[in-house]
């Protein structure tokens, strides 16, 4: 289990930067916003933490289509899928490898952004909290959506319309805990539903995963 | 009968002959039920009802809006039972009839969305409004959207019953889910539950449902538009099933070929 993380770590990190991509994606989004709805300080910072969770989903959605069809091309997914670890670990391995190359530099790049949105001072500790709380959720979702159109040619499209309106729960509270936590309202709702909603995730969504992968090796 | 032996006499219907030959005999009777309840509810609705004294003749929309945005949920329901009929027993009549519901679905979530802005307009000086009850529906729009899709985009008739069943299944949870997260993100415009409600069943006017003199045709529309959402269901997945045969001759052919 920790070769196949080491591998697909290794493979993320050096295979032609696409790495980096995701988190140059909620960079230019976050820069973005401010010319498309203007320059005013206070606007910006009501709306930061929204945009903030907004870019972070769409740059996690981006890599969502390189997280299995690359193995589904050169034939390794069908090793896997006969290897004596149950695909469902497979899978769960892959949304974490997922995560840590896609979702843990935005949690760590999203408070810098933060400042170039002018969000207000406690907003950043939340804003980290949330955004490691609900990106797992983001990749493990991201990975059933993968699981679902792998072998489909041009199935990057499609799988955004599925994996986005599975998305807007974590959005909806992951959000709301930033936009709490910036304004300094009590967030323990929010937090605890986010959470939940990650555990649930995480704990079950890897056998849906795994049973689409199923059929779509057989 | 006993009630075992009368469910196992129930998946005979997953055959698709018998399927085919039972719904050739039944479906002009839904079709001719459905048009006269919806011809008498709307009729009575339109015409021959009150003005409502403080929505005036808007209200009047109720007998599209509320048995369409019913409907829309319901036919997420059905597909939900089809669907794991399919992954359980794998009869391909329930996959078939899962398909064939979702753009009935998709039609009816249009139309619940499109009389709700219409009745919004006058009422709530608005088209449309973040209201948790709009949102979720726009939602379950993107659902139904997302499994047309999917069924379109798979060439495998079993691979996509398969992919779209487990999509069904995971979709319900997140409809859910957004179904409390929109609750819980905004608080909206939309009136509370006033026609299904235990009020209903008596038969008495009560403050917070709606008055007998509306309801009545109201519960004739919604039978009807059951009744066309069976009659079309039912006729669809015939549809699909011929479609179906089709395909297969045209391989046998070219196999002999």
């Amino acid at each position: 289990m920790i070769a196949l993380l080491t591998r697909d770590l290794k493979l993320a990190l050096r295979a032609g930067g696409g790495f980096g991509l995701g988190l140059a994606f909620f960079l230019i989004v976050t820069v973005m916003v401010p010319f498309a709805v203007g320059p005013q300080s206070a606007l910006l910072a009501t709306i930061a933490p929204g945009v903030l969770w907004l870019g972070a989903l769409l740059a996690c959605l981006l890599s969502l289509d390189r997280l299995l069809a690359l193995d589904w091309e050169d034939g390794t997914l069908d090793l896997l899928a006969t290897a004596p670890l149950p695909l469902e670990a497979v899978l769960s391995i892959k949304a974490m490898a997922h995560w840590l190359t896609t979702g843990l530099p935005l949690v760590l790049a999203a408070p810098v952004l933060g400042v170039l949105l002018n969000l207000p001072g406690p907003g950043f500790a939340w804003l980290v909290a949330s955004l490691a709380l609900g990106t797992p959720a983001l990749s493990v979702i991201g990975t059933f959506g993968a699981a679902l159109t792998v072998g489909l040619k041009r199935g990057g499209l499609l799988l955004s319309l599925l994996v986005l309106p599975l998305y807007v729960p974590t959005l909806i509270f992951g959000a709301e805990v930033a936009r709490r936590g910036a304004t300094g309202q009590d967030l323990s709702t929010p937090l605890l539903m986010l959470g939940g909603i990650t555990a649930a995730s995480i704990a079950l969504l890897p056998f849906a995963s795994a049973a689409v992968l199923r059929v779509n090796i057989r | 009968m006993t009630f075992a032996a009368k469910a196992n006499a129930l998946w005979a219907y997953a055959n698709p002959r018998k399927f085919l030959a039972t719904t050739e005999r039944v479906l002009p009777v839904f079709w001719w039920t459905a048009a006269a309840c919806l011809a008498v509810g709307l009729v009575w609705g339109f015409f021959f009802t009150p003005d409502d004294y403080r929505q005036g003749s808007t209200v009047k929309i109720i007998y599209l809006h509320v048995p369409s945005a019913l409907m829309a949920i319901n036919c997420w329901l059905m597909m939900l039972a089809t669907s794991l009929v399919w992954l359980v027993r794998r009869h391909h009549v329930s996959a078939l009839a899962a398909r064939a519901a979702a753009p009935v679905g998709i039609v009816m979530t249009l139309i619940a969305l499109a009389t709700g802005a219409i009745w919004g307009q006058p009422m709530w000086g608005t088209w449309w409004a973040w209201d948790p009850r709009l949102t979720s529906f726009l939602i379950l729009f993107l659902f139904y959207l997302g499994y047309v899709a999917l069924w379109e985009a798979i060439e495998d008739p079993d691979t996509a019953a398969d992919l779209t069943s487990v999509l069904c299944l995971v979709g319900s949870v997140f409809a859910l889910l957004s179904r409390y997260a929109v609750n819980f993100w905004n608080q909206g415009l939309h009136q509370g539950a006033s026609v299904m409600r235990a009020a209903a069943i008596t038969g008495s006017d009560t403050e917070e449902k709606v008055s007998n003199v509306f309801f009545v045709p109201l519960m004739v529309c919604i039978i009807g538009f059951v009744l066309l959402f069976i009659a079309l269901v039912l006729y669809r997945t015939g549809t699909e099933i011929r479609a179906r045969r089709i395909r297969a001759l045209l391989a046998r052919e070219r196999a002999g070929a």
